[in-house]
């Protein structure tokens, strides 16, 4: 016969989880029933065999190689000759217009200044929601509710889903302003916590996320298919991944 | 790595660096193989080496293996979905690939533990790795796994009593137990 005491309780106790006062009223409890007595021992054996025989997989040491090589890399070391100064001159101009064209066509190359510009300003209006009644101006984890009311709102479409399957439940959206325009917000809840989402069209092409902090908040920024994202939370950065793997799939 | 920090560098050495056995061993459970474990692993470390600037202190060990278990469940997902699906028809399953049958003619003991091991739920297998094998605490596995405390420790029931039936049954057949 089962006993009330076994289950989450018993495991608890084996495991050192419990309070000194449930501990002993455990305690007190195992020594007049043979049922939690027995589970005691089984669960004992069980850990023993697991601990004896020594299942626990240390890492190869290829693993810790890539690792440190990754953290270390090799700089190449110069053979040639001292170049002559008229080589050095030619090599110098050479490098110049590399720089002065590369600084022309790619924009991508002087984005991290502007990164960090945009991040602080998300992170601002993040901070701003946070404050009561600034969180959602449509508050509903109806999908097709919250899409009809940025359809009346904004002149883009946006992929709106909600993933509390996968712990991220859609709490609704709101509009905000960003950089002096007009950005659709999603607001998600993970563990209580509320993450927004950022969205607004884009004309660059798509990039896999990049992710910062700034003032204690996470954000993770992405482009896909015209749209530009950024999810920005006090969660675990390794969250807010997730969160923009649901999104892009 | 290049754009990795000095400093960035030295607090991924410092803090992350030590868990690098843990990180594998947790993939090695997760995917039941070395050689797919050291991929994933890899994978998992080098994206924590990204993701380093974020981490503002606290437990270093769960961070790291909150980052392994997550990008083991992406691989899961891409590579092998019907693994997953399986938490579903555990009780199923179990019968199907580790009935005492099976574990007797798997060899020793220590191939019938991993055996045994390997074919519970990858839920129910990861707590028992983090709390057996890794010795973390129920908030620890809370923290790595994205579960309540209460989800935790119903979990790691299940698993030990599947497990232990597992293990235990042959024993029926003859075999002597050692307490």
């Amino acid at each position: 016969m089962k006993c009330n005491f076994a289950g989450s309780l018993l495991q608890g106790y084996f495991d050192g989880e419990l309070s000194d006062r449930r501990a002993a009223e455990f305690e007190r409890h195992v020594g007049h029933c043979s049922h939690c007595a027995a589970e005691l021992v089984d669960l004992d054996w069980l850990s023993g065999r697991l601990q004896l025989t020594q299942i626990y997989e240390p890492a190869p040491a290829s693993l810790r190689r890539t690792i440190n090589a990754h953290l270390h890399p090799i700089a190449p070391t110069p053979v040639a000759p001292r170049p002559l100064l008229w080589q050095w001159l030619a090599a110098a101009a050479a490098l110049l217009l590399i720089a002065f064209v590369l600084w022309i066509v790619s924009p991508e190359l002087r984005s991290d200044d502007y990164q960090a510009e945009l991040a602080g300003e998300i992170v601002d209006a993040h901070l701003r929601s946070l404050q009561p009644g600034h969180m959602t101006e449509i508050a509903s984890n109806d999908e097709r509710v919250v899409k009809g009311w940025f359809d009346t709102k904004l002149k883009f479409a946006l992929p709106i889903r909600d993933f509390a399957g996968a712990g991220f439940a859609l709490n609704g959206g709101r509009q905000d302003v960003v950089e002096g325009r007009l950005v659709a917000v999603l607001v998600y809840e993970r563990n209580g916590r509320p993450i927004d989402v950022f969205v607004w069209p884009t004309r660059e092409p798509d990039t896999s996320p990049r992710a910062g902090s700034r003032q204690g908040f996470q954000w993770v920024d992405w482009r896909k298919d015209k749209l530009e994202f950024c999810a920005v939370s006090d969660t675990a950065p390794a969250e807010l991944e997730q969160l923009n793997r649901l999104i892009s799939e | 790595m290049s754009e990795l920090e000095p400093e960035e560098r030295v607090r991924f050495e410092q803090l992350v660096l030590p868990h690098v056995d843990a990180a594998f061993n947790l993939a090695r459970w997760l995917l039941r193989g070395r050689a797919d474990a050291e991929d994933v692993a890899q994978e998992a470390l080098l994206r924590a080496c990204r993701f380093i600037r974020g981490f503002h202190g606290g437990d270093a060990r769960a961070w790291l293996l909150q980052i392994v278990r997550n990008t083991c469940y992406t691989w899961l997902e891409k590579n092998r979905p019907m693994e997953l699906s399986m938490e579903f028809d555990e009780e199923i399953h179990l019968q199907a690939c580790a009935t005492p049958e099976t574990l007797a003619i798997a060899g020793d003991d220590r191939e019938r533990l991993i055996l045994a091991l390997e074919t519970l739920p990858p839920r129910f297998r990861e707590v028992l790795v983090l709390r057996e094998l890794e010795g973390c605490s129920y908030k620890e596995i809370a923290a790595i796994t994205s579960l309540p405390i209460g989800t935790v420790m119903s979990s790691l029931s299940r698993a030990r009593r599947q497990l232990h039936s597992a293990l235990a049954n042959p024993v029926q057949k003859g075999a002597v137990r050692e307490v």
